[in-house]
């Protein structure tokens, strides 16, 4: 069973209902009767099973059978039975190492199945999946689910997954339930009864269909004015420890009215790559240079030694997790940081905030504290801190994470936008919609290239 | 800043072999009497004993040098300035030296037993040796181990947060109050983060049971062989036979005598 509803109508509460984890001390109100398996929830807890969304912080032990036996040890199943249990819940999830394998040298894919493993040893009946591919890379993400269609094909099991994005995992579900906003169920039955005719009103509750993905918004033929504006050269990136550099003598130029896309698998250097065209990080070798169009009267000076001040002036720059960037306690403050800090006076400052919170739809949440935000908010006000100083370019980090359909919608128009008004665009991210939407040049980073 | 664990030793050579707590307990018995006596010939007779524990660590000469440099270093130049500083002792210049060399000889001793137990044990071991030998509460024990993966996560956190600034327009520039009022407020954030973090650990915790009150069973539950009483008894009769030895020689000093 697929589950589907906008951000904020409680999907990820529903599923923490269903697994028996809530309880009242945490405050919140709660009404009406759960059954699970015929029990109450807590009752039921140890048949059922949940894997969340961020696979780094639900492995606890260092080395990966040590984790899948992590479940097994807290039921207090005898030591001698652990061991059989736990090699055959890594074969069911088609676990490619031994069981000594540090956990903390596994990919993504590689943690979530592990997170898999460990559920599964404790045989339950119910699997609870909340998002459990967003972080993923779109090969990860084929492979999680290929593991989970041949475990749902040899066990019992009912599944209910969370996910925004629904046409990949349409071959395992046979039911789909839509929550509506603001409470209640909007649509349920078999993928054709919900999505049939009702692609509409989806829209209208910001929930993805199957065929929606990638399309593109009108953009005009001939770009405007193109102009480089950041010119990398020879960059080299090899993390701390690693045997090999992710990316060598790497040559890239940006230009203006050009949206640039950033893809490839988890530790291709996707990021970094971001960060140091951004004038974050120092390259270990190479060099990332503005243009005269960048930086009037400093054209070739190199990127990585200018202040804060001015680079929030020439680049914005949008990271993964909003909550990094925020600095104040009120979106007013949030907005108007930035030319602040660029010298803008207060007057000017202040109207421009308020001109983007109205474009970004955050009038409403003026006052409020940027933490408290929803995930679409904050997404939405991070990218609005990133314009508010008219930075020639827009470099972002996964633009799209864990954002329903609306927001989603709104990114692609803003984005295709800026580039239309002669910003350059680059975003570093694993949304292949996104991407086919959107790239007007794609550079794919891989292992060692 | 980049927080990792360092490589773990050679899994199959003596001392990562030996049982966490025990080690532990060798540990403690030569800091003790490394902490307890004052004078220079215990402690370089405890390092000696220490250079044949080190032998057992299965690291590389290479790891051990980068692992115990800084130590050296550090009970160097502790030793030089109290030696300097001391109120001036009766028998002039080679008495000063000679209370630096003892306190250096003592800080390098219990150091270097805190590395020979730490550097060879998996927090994993250690954790199970806990609840398995000393009934710690697997609460605890448990929930520190888990705790302690998260470590090197949040170093790459708190680097993210901080080039996070850097694109907001936000440096110090050279201003050391600016400097610190940034700190602080970085800090804040990492805290949120780590707190968003932790809450999401302990529900996937408590998604596999965890603290449920079923009695906990271990996966790897420590056993002690006889090589552990061994090294148990080793290592305590060394740390008496050095006291032993001193006393003969008429060296020994107590540290409250």
């Amino acid at each position: 069973m697929l589950l589907l509803g906008a951000s904020g109508s409680g999907k990820s509460t529903l599923l923490t209902h269903l697994a028996g984890l809530t309880d009242d001390r945490g405050g919140g109100e709660a009404e009406g009767e759960l059954r699970v398996l015929g029990q109450p929830p807590q009752v039921s807890r140890a048949r059922t099973a949940l894997v969340l969304q961020d696979p780094e912080s639900q492995i606890v032990m260092a080395r990966a059978g040590d984790d899948v036996a992590f479940g097994l040890e807290n039921r207090g199943v005898p030591t001698d039975e652990i061991w059989p249990a736990v090699r055959g819940a890594l074969d069911a999830v088609g676990w490619p190492y031994g069981p000594n394998r540090p956990t903390d040298q596994l990919s993504g894919g590689e943690q979530q199945r592990l997170a898999l493993a460990g559920i599964l040893a404790l045989d339950p009946d119910l699997l609870l999946l909340d998002e459990p591919t967003a972080s993923l890379d779109p090969d990860g993400a084929a492979l999680l689910r290929a593991t989970l269609e041949r475990i749902l094909a040899e066990r019992p099991l009912t599944l209910v997954v969370v996910e925004h994005r629904v046409a990949e995992w349409l071959p395992l579900v046979t039911r789909i339930v839509v929550m509506a906003e603001g409470g209640g169920i909007l649509l349920d039955g078999t993928p054709a009864d919900v999505f049939v005719g009702h692609d509409e009103a989806l829209a209208r509750h910001g929930i993805w269909t199957p065929d929606h993905a990638g399309r593109r918004p009108a953009r005009p033929v001939v770009p405007p004015a193109v102009e480089s504006v950041i010119v990398a050269e020879q960059l080299t990136a090899q993390p701390p420890l690693a045997d090999r550099p992710v990316f060598a003598r790497l040559d890239l130029t940006i230009r203006t009215g050009e949206i640039t896309a950033l893809v490839g698998p988890n530790g291709s250097g996707k990021s970094t790559l971001a960060r140091l065209l951004g004038g974050l990080l120092r390259p270990q070798s190479g060099e990332v240079t503005a243009s005269e169009a960048m930086a009037p009267g400093h054209a070739g000076s190199v990127i990585w030694r200018w202040p804060a001040r001015a680079l929030v002036t020439r680049i914005g720059f949008v990271f993964q997790d909003p909550e990094h960037q925020f600095l104040t306690g009120r979106v007013a403050d949030e907005l108007a940081l930035g030319p602040r800090r660029a010298g803008v006076a207060e007057p000017e400052a202040v109207k421009r905030a308020s001109e983007l919170a109205e474009r970004l739809r955050l009038g409403g949440v003026w006052d409020a504290n940027p933490f408290t935000l929803s995930g679409g908010e904050k997404r939405r006000l991070s990218v609005a801190t990133a314009l508010a100083t008219a930075p020639r370019a827009v470099i972002l980090d996964e633009p799209t994470f864990g954002q329903d359909r609306r927001t989603w919608d709104e990114m692609v128009s803003l984005l295709a936008g800026l580039a239309d008004s002669g910003r350059a665009v680059v975003m570093a991210t694993h949304d292949r919609p996104l991407v086919e939407a959107l790239a007007d040049r794609t550079l794919r980073l891989g292992a060692g290239t | 800043m980049q927080l990792r664990r360092p490589a773990l030793a050679n899994p199959t050579a003596f001392l990562p072999a030996a049982d966490a707590i025990i080690k532990l307990g060798a540990a403690t018995a030569v800091m003790a009497v490394a902490f307890l006596s004052r004078d220079a010939v215990t402690p370089a007779i405890l390092l000696a004993g220490e250079g044949i524990g080190l032998a057992l660590t299965g690291l590389r000469a290479r790891d051990l040098v980068r692992l115990l440099a800084p130590l050296v270093v550090v009970a160097a130049v502790i030793g030089l300035t109290n030696s300097l500083l001391v109120a001036a002792p009766a028998g002039g210049l080679e008495a000063r030296a000679l209370v630096g060399l003892a306190l250096a000889l003592r800080i390098l001793a219990i150091a270097i037993a805190g590395v020979l137990a730490l550097a060879t044990t998996d927090p994993a071991d250690l954790s199970a040796g806990l609840i398995g030998h000393l009934r710690v509460s697997p609460r605890l024990a448990v929930g520190a181990l888990a705790s302690l993966r998260l470590v090197p996560i949040l170093g790459t956190e708190w680097q993210t947060i901080g080039l996070a600034r850097r694109a907001r327009g936000v440096d110090a520039g050279r201003n050391p109050l600016v400097a610190v009022r940034l700190w602080l407020s970085a800090v804040l954030t990492l805290l949120v983060a780590t707190i968003r973090r932790s809450t999401r650990l302990a529900l996937a915790m408590d998604a596999r049971g965890f603290d449920s009150g079923v009695p906990r069973t271990l996966a790897r539950p420590p056993r002690l062989r006889r090589s552990d009483w061994l090294l148990l008894g080793a290592a305590i009769g060394f740390a008496l036979g050095a006291v032993a030895i001193s006393v003969a020689l008429g060296t020994w000093v107590f540290l409250f005598g």
